[in-house]
């Protein structure tokens, strides 16, 4: 789950993150009233998840209430990459001596934690590791040792972040570590970290995307959850435990397995095809399962066809069977299936399926992936 | 020959005694696997269709020779699961767990590595491994695997999906092709076993003369995967890269799937196994079929 900068923010502040007084609004008022609070001059910020909004015109230095009132209407509801503003963060404005880039990410290659560390901060570390790739410090960390102060201050120094800023850097980093690790992160990046011309160091933003794995252990996250902007689709699949994601194209996929869904969608679009969605109904596809599945599917009005992938392992193709012709009574479909069944007792499978006598614009089952991705595509249209 | 496991390994069940458990731990023994144990705590003394349960990895070591453990349990309870089979000795682990956090593998990973060099894990969230006729742990149907050939040529296969292995195995039994082993090695971000590690395996069994890799987005384990194969693998390979299609950004399934900052793309990966002279498929039939006719020239 990827948190927006002020969940980030608050966050990072659990783990003793210096970060600047604010508060999140969803109106024009709010704004004004989180800006009294957090003291003129202050900086409104767009509530996107998307790189690039300073450029958008989603971030703006406000001295006033009238100034807040202007920005905060503009920002407000502003597109950003397909992104609408539904929140701005207005946090009290910050004064910047220098900036810096600051990470942690787990290597997977390595099977080590790895710290980032730039003196070039402010702009994307991407477009840093291009222009001048020596001026990122990377740096391993056992998980098992985890991060020494020598170690963050060796980083600090080899970054060349400026003498003033050492210390202060380095216990940041250590904080930072202590988020990532023991708050469950997948990544947790600050850029800028930005010296004050005070010598305080401190988070001028904030990205962090939590594993969802690790939901169990944190039931703080429940807040951050609560604001995900999902469809009612996604919704629904999430109620039903179902894994899917949401696509662009017109062939409705529900498939067995992460790796048998992601395969459909490749096979749909080598066919000249193009998937509705991913849907990955795991091991036990029974008639509940499968009932859930098509009620997701089936409220999304671009889908002209669904495929149906099956492959039984220890999921038996006459109970998959038995379950689709269930679903098929409970769920009134806008669109046919072709199903591809296969695997163990798909031979039977098939066989329920032909006998349940759902008429062929209904119900077309295929024997291979193939085939049954090109009917699919046929009755759905090419892409 | 197989790798990994064979004939001669005794499995232990971590969790006998659940659901998940009971089920594919019988289901193992049915298929012929030597599944000597189970372990829950606090139900030593009882047993699971004359499977004995014991309280710790330890005592059912001590009491039956078990070489190899099979861990079903929740996610919250697998990293102790691992580190106490570890630590009792066992030489292989398969975790089929689902849903553990990322940083408890790297930190698992990490103290296996240091503490117990010789402990291997599969998994977490994999199927697990099959040597048809030998050794079933996991949650593979056995009856869909060929049995290997005395003479070959058999087929050796690694994977990151399950259910893409059960397809491979299933074509490769239509197509009459024996397989030497099946190893699953699971879909999270930091896998014990990986490609490179079972290729290396394949590389000097005996009884693998070919072998068929199932990778999907996320990570560079298949780029590391083909730089191996340049330098190390002579026995002929075809593969398949699930998620060509895939959005970035976004976890398909799997947590370890994710195209993220143009990093770990299926292009990316078929490019890199093609150059390795690894024959790639477009689709897992494909790569079966590709895999037929390197059979056929043997």
């Amino acid at each position: 789950m990827d948190l927006f900068e002020y969940q980030g923010k608050q966050y990072f502040a659990r783990y003793g993150i210096a970060v600047s007084a604010g508060g999140v609004a969803m109106t024009v008022d709010e704004a004004v009233a989180q800006a009294e609070l957090a003291k003129y001059p202050v900086v409104i910020k767009a509530q996107v998840q998307v790189g690039g909004r300073g450029k958008a015109g989603g971030i703006k230095l406000a001295n006033n209430a009238d100034e807040v009132r202007l920005h905060a209407k503009n920002i407000l509801g502003m597109d950003i990459k397909s992104h609408i503003v539904k929140r701005v963060w207005v946090e009290h404005a910050s004064d910047i001596a220098e900036e810096y880039y600051a990470s942690f990410t787990l290597d997977r290659s390595a099977k080590r934690h790895l710290l980032m560390l730039s003196a070039q901060g402010g702009v994307e570390i991407e477009h840093v590791a291009v222009v001048d790739p020596t001026a990122i410090v990377k740096l391993h960390v056992n998980p098992v040792e985890g991060l020494s102060l020598d170690s963050a201050k060796r980083a600090v120094v080899d970054a060349r972040i400026s003498e003033k800023a050492q210390d202060g850097v380095a216990a940041m980093l250590l904080k930072l570590y202590e988020c990532f690790t023991k708050g469950d992160c997948d990544l947790a990046e600050i850029n800028p970290l930005i010296l004050k011309p005070t010598g305080e160091v401190h988070a001028l933003d904030a990205k962090v995307t939590l594993d969802d794995n690790a939901a169990f252990r944190h039931p703080e996250w429940d807040e951050y959850r609560a604001t995900e902007e999902l469809d009612d689709r996604e919704k629904l699949a999430r109620e039903k435990n179902l894994q899917y994601i949401g696509l662009d194209g017109s062939v409705g996929i529900i498939a067995n397995g992460a790796g048998l869904a992601m395969s459909t969608l490749d096979v749909v679009n080598q066919v000249g095809g193009k998937a509705a969605n991913f849907l990955d109904i795991g091991g036990g596809a029974n008639a509940e399962l499968m009932t859930a599945a098509l009620e997701v599917i089936n409220s999304d009005t671009k889908v002209k066809s669904i495929f149906i992938n099956i492959f039984g392992g220890i999921t038996r193709g006459d109970e998959v069977a038995k379950g689709i012709v269930e679903a098929m009574k409970r769920v009134k479909l806008r669109a046919p299936i072709v199903i591809r069944l296969d695997g163990t007792n798909a031979t039977e499978g098939r066989a329920i399926i032909a006998a349940a006598g759902i008429a062929e614009s209904q119900l077309i089952s295929r024997s291979t992936m193939l085939e049954a991705a090109r009917t699919a595509v046929e009755i759905a249209g090419k892409k | 020959m197989a790798i990994f496991v064979n004939e001669n390994t005794k499995v232990l069940v971590q969790g006998l005694t659940g659901g998940q458990g009971r089920f594919h731990g019988l289901r193992n023994r049915d298929y012929g696997t030597q599944v000597v144990a189970g372990v829950t705590p606090g139900k030593a003394g009882q047993d699971v269709e004359g499977i004995p349960v014991f309280d710790t990895v330890e005592s059912a070591v001590a009491a039956t020779g078990a070489t190899a453990s099979f861990i079903a349990v929740p996610p919250k309870a697998a990293p102790a699961a691992i580190l106490e089979a570890a630590r009792a000795g066992i030489g292989f682990v398969v975790c089929i767990t689902e849903g553990v956090p990322a940083q408890d593998e790297a930190r698992v990973f990490a103290t296996l590595q240091r503490d117990f060099p010789k402990t291997r894990l599969l998994g977490p969230n994999c199927p697990g491994i099959i040597s048809p006729g030998k050794c079933n742990i996991g949650i593979t149907a056995g009856e869909i695997a060929a049995l290997p050939t005395a003479k070959g040529p058999n087929v050796g296969i690694v994977s990151r999906s399950g259910t893409l292995t059960y397809q491979a195995l299933y074509e490769l039994k239509q197509r009459n092709i024996g397989v030497s082993t099946c190893v699953g090695i699971g879909g999270d971000p930091v896998p014990g076993t990986s490609f490179v590690d079972c290729l290396a395996e394949f590389q000097s069994d005996p009884e693998t003369h070919a072998i068929i890799m199932i990778g999907e987005i996320g990570g560079t384990a298949e780029e590391e995967a083909a730089e191996f194969i340049m330098t190390h693998v002579t026995k002929p390979m075809s593969a398949y890269i699930a998620g060509v299609t895939a959005p970035a950004g976004k976890k398909m399934g799997h947590a370890g799937a994710i195209v993220s900052g143009g990093k770990g793309t299926a292009q990316g990966k078929m490019d890199a196994l093609t150059s390795a002279g690894v024959k790639v498929g477009l689709n897992p039939t494909e790569a079966c079929e590709l895999m037929a006719q390197i059979i056929a020239s043997m």
